[in-house]
């Protein structure tokens, strides 16, 4: 017997790819795009939405029983936005010029579909640990699009991953910018992130046919 | 045996395999099939996919040809190995072979890659889904060398065409299932991607990026300086080319856009033979007009002054608009593609005059894209089904009118 049942790791492994939060249900489409221009807001923001959904996820839980069902929704806002909030102060604290690039992005994690999609459909219905589960997964289903995304945006866009030249200086001309190679400008701008969540939507497709809806 | 008979055995031997509709085609695309069926109702025309695609293809031969001789000619005049037009049309400083086979040693191989790309990938495709391979990148093939500067280098293109091709015809289907205009696609994938390829005054003339790498080296060289007509009324700067050569096409500018004359004659035998919608190209002459004459009056009713950053482009005449830039070939060649653009009477001349209004609005406010027609275009494919959708519902409700005051 594993750490966790059976039916407690599907909450995991479900959202990453099954059932992607992006992909599949297409939810958080808004940040998916906004700030995928590079790798490291990428991951900034997949960590940041792993800690607010999670955490969020319990909290809603643990309250499941007293919160009146017509007020929910205001009070899985003051969480989450309790929640946000942390995150956009420690990015502020330790990582300024990145909490710079994300911009309003961090303080939109509380209008991300994603968060209240799972609050309202998981966590007001199940217990804790299994909302953590359910959270985590969920998180981590829509940083790893976001991570994908930001790998290819980033690598055809600026030649660059993490901000470290892969292919070469672009301005003295080694490595690949030798040969006449240059950024494709069209991959940083937002539309091209449509085009690449897309693509992977389409590749998920063709793999697993079941996923295909009329 | 002939070519032909050979052709045919490959495909009956490959008949029901995974490879025969890449075999079909070639088949197909070269002579007319030998099997007919024998029964049940035909309709009898002579005008199928592929000859609509070659008469298209046919319009555009003549721009080709002059393309590569302007292509020719802008160098030798920029470069000063050759002396500047002075007798009108056919002179002999243009129409000379060393013209012609300077700009053939450059557009030839942008011909080869946009047909090789566009063609395997389409292949590839009608394999993977196993149906027959569609005629339909033939005219995209013959677009996109047309729509390009001539300096482009032949990687860059051969990904905007396959990111064309994929993206923006594949993923809807194929061939007559596409929302927007694979070559414009391909062409504004090229622009937003590396701009610095596409815009400038370096990239029109053959051989000027290359100057300008050497003299960022450290040689002693003259800077080349080829400016389309747009890119210097941008500038507030005077172009310096007459109408005449504006008319004729002896400008910089994409490989096929620049003379006006024989995308006219081109238009022409489109719409004799037919194929092109005369509503689309005479209601979007009428827009860019209109809108023209709006700009030109905001000039004369002194609203703005000559320090502004649209006044060079403000007060071109109007007229002048259809003969600068690409809005003649894209009026005539792009704008026309029967699958992207409205398909009732009424909503072509909507689409039509729409897109020559808005070509004109964004080559005046906003200098940084100097071709108003590509986006404006790409625009209205997008609401060409709106439109339609519109006409058709318009036309409903006026005969349930009709209909009401008849049973009334």
């Amino acid at each position: 017997m594993g750490l966790l049942s059976k039916k407690d790791a599907q909450l995991i492994t479900d959202p990453l790819a099954d059932n992607n939060p992006i992909t599949i249900q297409v939810l958080g489409i808004c940040s998916a795009l906004a700030i995928t221009a590079e790798l490291k807001a990428s991951l900034v923001m997949a960590i940041s939405v792993l800690f607010v959904l999670g955490l969020g996820n319990v909290v809603i839980s643990l309250m499941r029983n007293i919160i009146p069902s017509k007020i929910r929704i205001i009070v899985q806002l003051i969480v989450v936005a309790a929640l946000v909030i942390i995150v956009d102060l420690v990015l502020k604290a330790f990582a300024y010029e990145l909490s710079k690039t994300l911009s309003v992005f961090v303080g939109l994690i509380i209008t991300n579909c994603i968060i209240m999609g799972r609050f309202e459909a998981f966590a007001l219905g199940n217990g804790p640990w299994k909302s953590f589960l359910d959270g985590i997964g969920n998180a981590v289903g829509y940083g790893v699009i976001l991570i994908i995304v930001g790998f290819f945006r980033e690598l055809f866009g600026s030649g660059t991953l993490f901000g470290i030249p892969v292919l070469g200086d672009p301005i003295a001309k080694t490595g690949l910018y030798a040969i006449g190679y240059e950024n494709n400008g069209f991959m940083i701008m937002p539309p091209m992130a449509l085009i690449v969540v897309g693509i992977i939507i389409w590749i998920q497709r063709t793999k697993n046919k079941a996923l295909i809806e009329d | 045996m002939g070519l032909k008979s050979n052709l045919h055995n490959i495909k009956e031997k490959y008949k029901g395999t995974k490879m025969a509709p890449a075999f079909n085609a070639i088949h197909t695309f070269l002579y007319l099939p030998n099997e007919t069926t024998h029964n049940g109702t035909h309709i009898k025309a002579a005008d199928d996919l592929k000859r609509t695609m070659n008469t298209v293809i046919m319009a555009m031969v003549p721009c080709l040809i002059f393309g590569m001789f302007n292509a020719g000619y802008q160098h030798n005049v920029a470069f000063g190995t050759g002396s500047v037009i002075s007798g009108g049309l056919f002179s002999a400083e243009f129409w000379s072979l060393d013209n012609l086979l300077i700009g053939a040693w450059k557009i030839i191989p942008i011909l080869v890659v946009s047909y090789g790309v566009g063609l395997l990938i389409e292949f590839i495709f009608a394999v993977i889904k196993k149906h027959e391979v569609e005629e339909g990148y033939l005219v995209t093939g013959m677009l996109v060398p047309l729509i390009v500067p001539v300096d482009i280098p032949l990687w860059m293109l051969a990904v905007a065409v396959a990111f064309g091709v994929v993206i923006g015809k594949e993923v809807f289907g194929g061939t007559g299932m596409n929302i927007l205009n694979p070559a414009l696609t391909i062409r504004a994938f090229l622009f937003f991607a590396y701009p610095t390829w596409m815009s400038g005054d370096k990239v029109w003339v053959e051989g000027a990026v290359k100057q300008d790498q050497l003299i960022a080296a450290g040689e002693n060289l003259d800077a080349i300086s080829g400016e389309t007509i747009l890119g210097s009324l941008a500038q507030n700067k005077e172009a310096g080319y007459d109408v005449m050569d504006m008319f004729f096409g002896f400008i910089p500018g994409s490989v096929g856009e620049t003379s006006t004359l024989l995308i006219l004659l081109g238009g022409l035998f489109l719409i004799f033979t037919k194929i092109g919608s005369w509503r689309i190209m005479l209601s979007s002459v009428i827009g860019a007009l209109v809108m023209g004459l709006i700009f030109n009056g905001v000039v004369s009713s002194g609203w703005i002054t000559e320090s502004s950053k649209f006044y060079g482009l403000m007060s071109t005449e109007f007229w002048h608009h259809l003969l600068i830039g690409g809005f003649a070939f894209g009026t005539v060649f792009m704008a026309t593609d029967p699958v992207t653009a409205s398909q009732t009477n009424k909503g072509k001349w909507i689409y039509g005059f729409l897109i020559g209004f808005i070509s004109i609005l964004i080559r005046v406010f906003n200098p940084a894209y100097p071709e108003g027609v590509m986006l404006a275009i790409l625009l209205m494919n997008v609401f060409a089904p709106t439109i339609d959708h519109y006409v058709v519902q318009g036309n409903v409700k006026q005969r349930m009118k009709r209909l009401k005051a008849k049973t009334a």
